[in-house]
């Protein structure tokens, strides 16, 4: 499969809620392997733009181009390639760990040894035959990391990853959606600080307009901070 | 597609078997209402025409509590986000969830069937019973697959218990309609008559028209 | 327009001399006919909605449908009249027509809470157009299956034949196409009224700026963006 220059490139993209704007005329390109990291108070969009990327949400107006395709008439053809971790763990609360996972690498044609890797990979083996209503929110997060990047995606988006883990758990996780995964990364934060150190673009979204978009490098918390005000 | 299918299906039974959710109580409701049946009609046996109305409107109102659940857990536990994620035909969930409630349908009337020969029904049914089968299959494949797209259609409305029944009844007058004509002579007090194939067809006829609209409009539904 | 729909609906009644009864047939079955068709259209509209995404073909799909239920009930209210005029009851099971339409209102009736229920305008017209797609092919189903029915256990009886003197054929065809108009007119004037009422609004919003434009109420009727 051919990779992109760029995994993730969006122009003029907009996205409506009856007639309110969620999204409006959002462009930015994203280089494959770097991270971008998107900032803005609630409701200013960045879930809109993350499910839009995972092809969960059609674009209403603009381009939309992931990992070389456009969306949405080639979404197919990308989904087995992202991996998302939004809010909801998107795991059966009445079965296992081990037994939502098996039922997501079905899904995504990916071996059963997989999935034993990456309950290792999150240090959730011991826990692994329990139902997730029994798990702590710190557990069921680390399976949810698990479920994301289960089909080895190219592309991972992901929605305050680090909510309700520890740092040792945060830690654990790190090896395989932070920096050191290698992948191209768009995620959301509240932490300017964390934030921007470990991207390589910084998106500010404020009721659904850029107004911020800059290398990582060059923004200050400052600005983030305004973003808030 | 076919792999696709057989896991959402496994998922699905896997859930069942654990939370018994759904078929216990489509099981209990059916015989509870066959003893208000007997209290509201005052009659100790049925037969012929009565016995078909009595059945057939008591399996129709048990279709509708497991079809108000069919999508519940994917929408209260992501699982309609964790299944548009994969790189399958969307069509797929349609077919499993269809399929999956054609199973729960027939367990149910493994019980409630022969429930309600002992109950209420009049004359022995063993004569009646091959086309018996035959009708419930029918029945049970149209209510599957009209119960499934209305399921759909009721999960993303906020009212969706009610929405659920609303729709439902009224586009399966046509099954019960036809079951019931069907199933009447079979269960004749003077023992079983012919099954009268005009009604098969309009059954068959039903399945085959609903099952084409779903597989065409399922993905709408999924999208967004 | 209005004024010809209007004549062709007296003409009708004064040229039939049958008894006051048979007139009411002049309404209750044209009614029916143009419901149905209705019914059939909002199908066909959802078909295009769905195909080209676009919100005009919802809209349309939404007022057919609107229109259709509101002369359902008029068939309903017709041909109970009828039946109490010609059988001394309220309501007769042997009428095919008057069963399919009970049937068919109590299914077409749950459009509103549907489209109610769901606030997201975009779903709400998706699903919209998916339940009339289900409904409209469900119509000539449940017709064949209900007149099956009656013919097997009471064979048609009692029914107006559509075969008869000319002036019978003439009254019923003029009276068809008076409803048929009127209905079409009503269609027309409610497609322009709810398109007015989206653009002002559309020009509210552009005036006033798109974030303190406050969002329109919850409502069952499509939302032109």
């Amino acid at each position: 499969m051919p990779i992109p220059d760029h995994a993730v490139v969006l122009r003029g993209a907009g996205r409506r809620y009856g007639e309110r704007a969620a999204l409006r005329d959002v462009s930015l390109e994203l280089a494959t392997g770097s991270t971008l990291v998107i900032f803005g108070p609630n409701g200013a969009g960045k879930t809109t733009l993350l499910r839009m990327l995972a092809t969960l949400l059609r674009p209403h107006a603009g381009e939309v181009r992931v990992l070389g395709r456009e969306l949405p008439a080639d979404g197919w053809a990308v989904r087995g390639r992202i991996g998302f971790l939004g809010h909801e763990p998107l795991l059966y609360r009445d079965l296992s760990g081990r037994e939502n996972l098996r039922f997501h690498a079905r899904l995504h044609g990916a071996p059963p040894a997989r999935v034993e890797a990456v309950l290792e990979a999150v240090g959730m083996t011991s826990r692994a035959d329990d139902p997730i209503a029994q798990l702590s929110r710190g557990m069921v997060q680390r399976l949810a990391v698990a479920r994301t990047v289960l089909h080895e995606p190219e592309l991972l988006l992901l929605d305050e990853p680090l909510a309700n883990l520890d740092p040792a758990a945060a830690a654990q996780v790190q090896p395989l959606i932070g920096r050191a995964s290698a992948r191209t990364r768009v995620l959301t934060s509240h932490d300017p600080a964390g934030g921007l150190q470990g991207a390589d673009l910084a998106l500010g979204l404020k009721a659904g307009r850029v107004a911020l978009l800059a290398p990582a490098a060059s923004v200050t918390t400052a600005q983030i901070a305004e973003l808030y005000a | 597609m076919r792999g696709t299918i057989a896991a959402l299906l496994a998922k699905d039974m896997a859930l069942e078997l654990r939370t018994k959710e759904s078929v216990p109580a489509m099981v209990l409701f059916s015989i509870t209402t066959y003893v208000i049946f007997h209290f509201g009609l005052d009659r100790n046996a049925v037969s012929g025409d009565l016995a078909s109305g009595v059945l057939w409107v008591t399996l129709l109102f048990a279709a509708i509590l497991g079809i108000n659940r069919l999508f519940v857990a994917e929408h209260e536990q992501g699982g309609f986000d964790g299944f548009l994620l994969a790189p399958v035909d969307r069509t797929a969930l349609f077919v499993a969830k269809a399929l999956g409630l054609f199973a729960f349908l027939c367990i149910v009337e493994v019980v409630a069937v022969p429930a309600f020969a002992v109950l209420l029904l009049g004359p022995s049914p063993a004569q009646a019973l091959p086309g018996l089968l035959l009708v419930l299959v029918l029945a049970n494949a149209g209510v599957a697959v009209t119960g499934t797209l209305v399921a759909a259609l009721a999960i993303q409305t906020r009212a969706r218990d009610l929405i659920g029944p609303l729709l439902a009844l009224p586009l399966l007058v046509p099954v019960v309609l036809a079951s019931a004509r069907a199933t009447t002579p079979l269960l004749q007090q003077g023992g079983a008559q012919a099954l009268p194939g005009d009604w098969l067809a309009v059954l068959a006829l039903y399945d085959l028209v609903f099952a084409l609209i779903a597989y065409a409009v399922f993905d709408f539904l999924l999208e967004d | 327009m209005t004024s010809a729909v209007a004549l062709v609906f007296f003409y009708a009644p004064t040229d039939a001399d049958q008894g006051i009864i048979q007139k009411i047939f002049y309404i209750h079955v044209p009614m029916a006919i143009v419901a149905l068709c209705g019914f059939i259209a909002g199908g066909v509209f959802a078909v295009l909605h769905l195909r080209s995404g676009e919100r005009r073909w919802d809209l349309r799909s939404y007022v057919t449908i609107h229109l259709s239920v509101v002369l359902a009930v008029g068939v309903l209210l017709t041909g109970s009249i009828w039946a109490r005029a010609s059988w001394g009851h309220w309501w007769v099971w042997d009428e095919p027509m008057l069963v399919v339409f009970l049937i068919i209102f109590l299914l077409y009736v749950t459009y509103w809470p549907l489209r109610f229920s769901i606030e997201d305008p975009e779903r709400q017209s998706r699903y919209a157009s998916v339940f009339a797609i289900m409904a409209g092919a469900f119509v000539p189903l449940c017709f064949g299956a209900v007149r099956m029915a009656q013919n097997l256990t009471h064979p048609q009886a009692g029914t107006m034949t559509t075969s008869g003197p000319a002036s019978v054929t003439l009254t019923f065809l003029v009276s068809l196409a008076g409803v048929a108009l009127l209905y079409t007119t009503l269609c027309t004037y409610e497609l322009a009224s709810k398109n007015a009422t989206s653009k002002l609004r559309s020009l509210r919003r552009r005036l006033a700026g798109d974030d303190d434009f406050a969002a329109p109420a919850r409502s069952a009727a499509p939302q032109l963006p």
